[in-house]
């Protein structure tokens, strides 16, 4: 029992800034910070912390990714398929971490908007695989493009032939160019992004409260194994790590995976080890594009480690398939046994119904799992793969400004806000045009290193869970849904958490396992988790795939039944409890602990 | 090992027509075969209480009194009650009678080895009227029986409770005539116990079939059934097999066998036991996963009653004791709530404007 139960969260305005971080405001836009002249309304509106998305202290740069990704999202429900009820999302960015408030559609427009809904998104929802496809091209095009852009040190001088021919413009407006276009590419791939998403979510929405009203107890977990997909692409790169492992023990290269640091230099070796080594690497070199366009973390940050860019990820985990090979395990995931669960699932709940139900149940199922399966194969599309690029690209950039004298390391950068790099930008090419030293080159070095530090101290604090005064009751379905937000979530997060060795969340995926704790705290943990583990994490990303083979469980502080951790848990049988709160705080690497993924409980054994 | 006047009750079993071992007996024998874990039982037939019966200065005696009955007078009836019951439990049983069912209490001693092992001996009424009623407590059951002379009285006191005030009330009010009734004894091994209770497979309270409840106290389940204890009540979904709400009760006091083994005792439960969980989660999913095979094999929704065995850990100590037909929701098509046909994009607005 708690005895001092806020009733409120802290107040933006009154939370103290971190010691050592004095002046982060000024390295985030105006329009992404609690401003003192509007304060009344933010101090009495609810903000939580989308730690799932944003679980560690944002870059200047790196609000890009929430500046779009929210933009966009709000831009669908609020002005393309006008969702009933719903508008958009405020964000904030508070001491480095992200907040967000719902924003509902006006009480009076709500009916004006059903018409316009249901003519829209009816439209998508009956022309749903051709709209995809046609948006799967549209994203190839996007990557393209981005894939095409390169940005290369200035000539020393404009080349003769382009100046006789009368080009008048070259490198300077290039480059310029170029960088507005990665931007405007990376809009776009936001765009792209919530293209079908919402819809997505709702259909998946509307049979969960038709389950709802059937079955007024049925679990969250009842309703997302019914609609959950089985063989997705977003577990495509998983999978091909697996049909690697297996060509390798098939072609007697295994031996040469088996370094304890692999990477380029293992790719190297292979090369000149032979036919079947070379054999190898094609198999590799198909699967890297696209499927190896794949981060450990999460495509909002930038320092994502990408498995294309960095091959001893990948290796890693085939070394892991390898060993398991060798020992005679299986690897591959018992899709059969999945889909046949799926199937005796959705088979019983539907004999319960009422036989003149059972086909509102059959169309309302038909809807979501035909769009569901986008809801985590955009995955793959947007933030593995066209983030990828954007990525690459923008470190390319970075380094370019690097050698230009702007700052001593290559991912400086991003300790930028995205239109001071522009204007960084411009002074290197005012430097090249004017023949004199960008004034940035002195300006940015020193800064940079303060911002370092203030970002150092941002991190060194959790965010909260919420800020402002909490709504009486949550009934905004995507709220609860996607950020597990509940009228109960919030009631334990003003109660603080409990100290009594026994930590509840959400059951997200069913069976009990115990073991050690292995904390990880991003993706560079990754390689620290040891088989027979529990990982434990403020929130995992879908690429954390690989490693879900050799652990015995999942625990997360955040998310609900259809976060990540909770589907790619199901999808790979692993027992999982998510939104516990603080679990990745209070448990410590290696205690040992129990995971009842059925009941949602997590016990800290000794 | 099967006589003139017992049948055992267990799978394999040549099965007897319910018309020889009545309503409950043929209830546990199809659990058996459906490999239920039903406590090892035998019915004493219908033919035995008919033998019994045959003697024409018995029948004589019982009409005699019978024909006082007002069946509007409850006084009366039960007046005549305990006459009649006094009547049939008091005749004397022919030896064939008395041997066979000794045997067959012998035989279950000897499948069990242990000697006097405890019965429950349950009425188990063959007319057709009135399996119904009889669900309702119209007859008798005598707990914890142990020794041949102790199970023969509790089968004569069966027989007899086919007079029960109630039931002559009961069968005045529907007209059932007495020519022709019956009444056969189940005689079940009984389990000392931990934790009993009953479960439904679909939630009374909204009629949702996706539900298993399950209501638990300690000790032996008639507390419970009584309703002097208020139960744990545990709620989960039958699909998946999960707890989905837990409501713990207040077990005052618990029936447990008395320590020197003669009889039950009822005892009051300490404050800590009162208010703890009487299951743990994994028991309730063993419990409703009995029940969910229960109403695969009644082809219907079930009523269960169950016993988790003091000594023995949750999958091999469940017991099932009973099952029988949820009669209330089931006579309703499928579930309460009913979902609009829209889907898509019209169901979507339906769903989040609640128009």
């Amino acid at each position: 029992m708690a005895t001092d139960t806020r009733t409120a969260f802290p107040s933006p305005y009154e939370l103290p800034d971190p010691p050592g971080a004095e002046g982060w405001r000024h390295l985030y836009p105006y329009h992404l910070l609690f401003q003192e002249d509007r304060r009344e309304a933010d101090e009495s509106a609810f903000w939580f912390c989308d730690s799932q998305h944003w679980p560690s202290v944002i870059k200047p740069f790196e609000t890009i990714g929430a500046e779009f990704a929210v933009k966009c999202l709000g831009e669908y429900n609020t002005r393309y398929f006008l969702v009933p009820t719903s508008y958009g999302l405020e964000r904030r960015i508070h001491q480095g971490y992200c907040y967000l408030s719902p924003v509902p559609a006006p009480a009076d427009r709500v009916a004006e908007r059903v018409p316009e809904f249901e003519r829209r998104a009816g439209h998508y929802f009956g022309h749903w695989e051709q709209l995809l496809a046609h948006w799967k091209r549209k994203v190839l095009e996007t990557v393209r493009e981005l894939e095409a852009i390169r940005f290369a040190p200035l000539p020393e001088t404009q080349p003769a032939e382009e100046v006789e021919a009368g080009a008048g413009t070259g490198a300077s407006d290039a480059l310029l160019t170029r960088y507005d276009r990665l931007i405007a590419l990376c809009h776009r791939g936001w765009q792209h992004h919530f293209e079908f998403l919402n819809l997505g979510y709702a259909a998946y929405l509307d049979f969960f409260l038709a389950c709802r009203r059937w079955f007024p107890d049925i679990p969250d977990l009842g309703v997302a194994r019914v609609v959950q997909g089985v063989e997705m692409e977003l577990f495509r790169p998983d999978e091909e790590l697996k049909r690697l492992a297996k060509l390798a023990v098939e072609l007697n290269v295994e031996n040469r995976l088996m370094p304890a640091d692999p990477g380029a230099h293992t790719l190297r070796a292979l090369a000149v080890s032979g036919r079947p080594g070379r054999e190898w690497l094609d198999a590799w070199d198909a699967a890297r594009d696209p499927w190896f366009n794949f981060t450990s973390g999460n495509g909002f940050y930038a320092s994502d480690v990408y498995w294309r860019d960095d091959p001893s990820l990948p290796l890693g985990y085939i070394r892991d398939y390898v060993l398991r090979l060798l020992r005679g395990e299986t690897i591959d995931r018992d899709l059969p046994g999945l889909v046949a669960d799926r199937e005796r699932i959705t088979g019983e709940y539907r004999e319960l119904l009422d036989p003149a139900q059972r086909p509102v149940f059959d169309a309302k199922l038909s809807v979501a799992r035909q769009a569901y399966p986008y809801v985590e194969n955009h995955n793959f599309y947007i933030e593995h793969w066209t983030m990828g690029v954007f990525w690459r690209k923008a470190r390319e950039l970075s380094r370019l400004l690097r050698s230009a004298g702007f700052w001593p390391a290559d991912g400086d950068m991003f300790h930028l806000t995205r239109d001071e790099v522009r204007e960084a930008l411009f002074d290197h090419v005012n430097g090249w045009a004017s023949g004199s030293r960008p004034v940035g080159c002195d300006y940015w070095p020193p800064e940079i290193a303060r911002r370092r530090r203030i970002m150092a101290a941002l991190a060194r604090r959790r965010p909260q869970p919420a800020l402002g005064v909490p709504p009486p009751s949550v009934t905004e379905p995507f709220t609860i849904m996607l950020w597990g937000i509940d009228e109960e979530r919030i009631r334990s997060w003003l109660g603080g958490g409990s100290a009594t060795g026994g930590l509840t969340g959400v059951p997200a995926s069913p069976g009990t396992a115990e073991g050690p704790a292995r904390v990880v705290r991003g993706p560079r943990d990754l390689s620290l988790v040891q088989e027979g583990e529990i990982i434990v994490a403020s929130v995992t990303a879908p690429s954390w795939a690989p490693v879900f083979g050799k652990v015995r469980a999942a625990v997360t502080d955040i998310g609900g039944v259809m976060s990540h951790a909770a589907i790619v848990c199901r999808e790979y049988t692993v027992p999982a409890v998510t939104g516990t709160g603080d679990a990745s705080t209070l448990i410590p690497t290696g205690r040992r602990i129990r995971v009842d993924g059925t009941t949602g409980t997590v016990t800290v054994l000794d | 090992m099967s006589s003139r006047y017992t049948v055992p009750l267990r799978s394999g079993a040549e099965g007897p027509p319910a018309d020889l071992v009545g309503g409950k007996c043929a209830g546990l024998l199809e659990l058996a075969r459906a490999g239920q874990p039903v406590p090892r039982a035998f019915a004493v037939t219908v033919d035995a209480f008919r033998t019994l019966f045959a003697d024409p200065a018995l029948r004589a005696a019982v009409g005699a009194v019978l024909s006082e009955l007002d069946p509007v007078d409850l006084a009366v009836a039960e007046t005549v009650s305990s006459e009649i019951r006094r009547l049939v439990s008091g005749h004397p049983v022919p030896a064939e009678l008395e041997e066979d069912i000794s045997a067959g209490y012998r035989a279950l001693c000897a499948e069990l080895g242990q000697p006097d092992v405890p019965v429950a001996v349950r009425s188990s009424a063959t007319s057709e009227d009135l399996t119904q009623a009889s669900f309702a407590g119209q007859y008798d059951t005598c707990l914890w029986i142990r020794g041949v002379e102790a199970v023969l009285d509790a089968v004569r006191h069966c027989w007899s409770s086919l007079w029960t005030a109630r039931a002559l009330v009961y069968r005045a009010a529907h007209g059932v005539p007495d020519e022709g009734l019956g009444m056969a004894v189940c005689v079940q091994e009984m389990v000392d116990a931990r934790t009993a209770g009953v479960a439904m497979t679909l939630n009374p309270v909204n009629g949702d079939r996706s539900k298993v409840v399950v209501e638990a106290g300690w000790g032996l389940g008639e507390p419970v059934l009584s309703g002097e204890v208020t139960p744990d009540h545990y709620l989960v979904d039958k699909v998946l097999l999960v707890p989905v709400r837990t409501v713990v009760g207040s077990k005052f006091h618990e029936l447990v066998p008395a320590p020197d083994g003669q009889g039950l005792l009822r005892r009051p439960v300490d404050d800590e036991r009162r208010a703890a969980p009487c299951l743990t989660a994994a028991e309730v999913v063993e419990i409703a996963r009995l029940a969910k095979q229960s109403e695969r094999c009644g082809g219907a929704p079930q009523e269960i009653e169950w016993a988790l065995a003091r000594d023995l850990p949750a999958p091999s100590g469940l017991r099932l004791l009973q099952s029988r037909a949820e009669t209330v929701w089931s006579r309703r098509r499928g579930t309460a709530a009913e979902v609009t046909a829209e889907s898509g994009a019209a169901g979507i607005a339906r769903a989040l404007t609640g128009l």
